[in-house]
């Protein structure tokens, strides 16, 4: 059984006096894909907004590979290895392909052409835009930068909100080939998803978060099966 | 021959002009780029640069206090973006900008103080302040230099700002702070390398600009100040571009307007010129079709 490289216990997270998050302690291993279900408001976003530093949480602590980074600053977590793909992806419009990678390697100090062109290679189309304006770029393609610029941090921990919004269904299947992919390569993938089919399909560990409690436990293909989840999120 | 004796200084003295309006201007436009934020204390700072020249000239030799007054001013426009605008930034606009007026006015009022009110005379830069002939039109120095190390300056920003890191980023959180932090950068830092390089252009704009006059005031820094930020509404807020050549025009159309003997409208054409493009097209020659931030 691998370690996990993200402890997260008892999280609290406010946000204009609203508890957005009430509590929560979960696991990542090292390795997996693990994800986070629910519906809007459910404390999804707010959780890995914590996690990256965005808002300071209010109480609870969040440990990763050893380091207890509760509070600290965005740049020291992206340092450490954790990275974000915001929701509606958010890639800088006016900035290059190449450029909008570049910026994803902005604490790197060494040469960086050899990921580049492994980005490129994950997503050869982003190879032939490379000189065009990211805002450019249709939905899917603009997806596909995101998660690109965040795996020029060389992260250990991926996390992703809500990658497949907003996107055809084809592109949505090919978003998560990747997803798997990237893991494969070695990167720990948290990802938070409204599609919970497909996000369970592709996840080792899921947890479901109802209004900022965790509800329910178990691998992606117990969740899948389960009858609640079948009726809440599944729509059977 | 005496069309060019008769205009030509005065079209010399618009690119001049227009030079030293570019380098307060894209203090302006800068700031307004990363911080959505009318810098209303530019001119003052740009004043300040001026008085600092005049008490540091006054016991050491220009060799020392024209670099001195370079650095202090940066450490000035640095300092106000500490204490006046990084507390407010999770604050409305309409805070900052509020701010910036109370800065504007608070060092004006530092400057009356340390100059009693009085004019204070601009010291003489040699070779700057020479006079030269050119074409058999009698001009100082400085009216040829000052183009020439506008576009010098301008084009190392926009390299800078184009093939650095640093400038990268101050592309990136222009448009975006929050995804800009996930990338790892110092917000903060950026906003101010930001003040830093507006308020050097600024510093490097008044030692051309008061060689030209007799005598710095506190409220010397107030018109300039507007034409400049005019200048940087003329060519599209927030864009480096549109503040140098909206300040070329600015300048050069004031100087005709002396040529042909109408001085006292030379400042009223600036602010019509306002109103008209404010009208007609807001976003400015070459403002973002963006009007906000999303």
């Amino acid at each position: 059984m691998n370690e996990p490289i993200l402890t997260i216990k008892d999280l609290k997270v406010n946000y204009g006096g609203i508890e957005a998050v009430k509590g929560i302690s979960f696991d990542v291993t090292e390795g997996q894909i693990v994800t986070l279900i629910g519906a809007n408001g459910a404390g999804k976003s707010s959780t890995l907004r914590a996690i990256a530093g965005l808002v300071k949480p209010a109480s609870g602590k969040i440990v990763f590979r050893g380091d207890d980074i509760t509070g600290s600053d965005t740049n020291e977590i992206v340092r450490k290895g954790i990275t974000l793909v915001p929701e509606g992806r958010r890639i800088f419009p006016d900035l290059t392909v190449l450029e909008n990678l570049r910026v994803g390697a902005y604490l790197r100090n060494d040469d960086i052409t050899e990921d580049i062109n492994w980005v490129y290679d994950l997503f050869p189309r982003l190879r032939e835009r490379s000189w065009q304006a990211g805002g450019t770029l249709s939905g899917g393609e603009q997806q596909m930068l995101a998660v690109g610029r965040a795996l020029m941090s060389r992260p250990k921990l991926i996390m992703m909100d809500e990658p497949s919004l907003g996107l055809a269904p084809l592109v949505v299947k090919g978003i998560f080939d990747i997803i798997k992919e990237i893991n494969k390569q070695g990167v720990t993938v948290l990802l938070i998803e409204q599609n919970a089919n497909m996000a369970l399909k592709t996840a080792d560990i899921g947890y479901v978060l109802e209004t900022g409690k965790i509800t329910l436990t178990g691998t992606g293909h117990e969740l899948l099966t389960n009858e609640a989840v079948k009726r809440a999120y599944l729509g059977e | 021959m005496s069309f060019l004796q008769n205009s030509l200084p005065y079209i010399l003295a618009g690119i001049s002009v227009g030079g030293q309006y570019a380098l307060i201007a894209i203090g302006y436009t800068m700031v307004y780029g990363i911080l959505r934020l009318i810098n209303f204390a530019h001119g003052d700072v740009f004043m300040a640069a001026g008085m600092f020249m005049v008490f540091l000239s006054a016991s050491l030799p220009l060799g020392i206090s024209i670099p001195l007054v370079l650095l202090i001013t940066v450490v000035l426009g640095f300092i106000i973006e500490r204490v006046a605008y990084k507390p407010l930034r999770s604050a409305p606009r309409m805070s900052v900008m509020i701010s910036a007026i109370g800065v504007s006015y608070l060092l004006q009022n530092c400057a009356l103080y340390f100059t009693g009110g009085l004019a204070k005379v601009y010291p003489q830069l040699p070779w700057l302040s020479d006079t030269v002939s050119i074409f058999s039109a009698v001009t100082k120095r400085v009216t040829l230099i000052t183009p020439i190390l506008t576009l010098v300056l301008v084009i190392g920003l926009s390299m800078f700002i184009k093939h650095t890191k640093v400038g990268m980023a101050m592309r990136a959180v222009s448009k975006d702070f929050e995804t800009a932090r996930l990338m790892g950068i110092k917000v903060n830092s950026v906003i101010s390398t930001t003040f830093v390089i507006g308020s050097l252009l600024a510093a490097v704009g008044s030692l051309l600009y008061f060689t030209n006059y007799a005598s710095v005031t506190p409220t010397s820094g107030g018109m300039p100040g507007l034409k400049c930020f005019v200048a940087a509404v003329f060519g599209g807020i927030g864009s480096i571009p549109g503040a140098v050549i909206g300040a070329f025009i600015i300048g050069i159309a004031e100087n005709i307007i002396k040529g042909l003997g109408w001085t006292t409208f030379s400042d009223a054409f600036t602010f019509a010129l306002l109103i008209v493009i404010l009208l007609v097209k807001p976003t400015g020659l070459f403002g973002e079709k963006a009007t906000d931030k999303v």
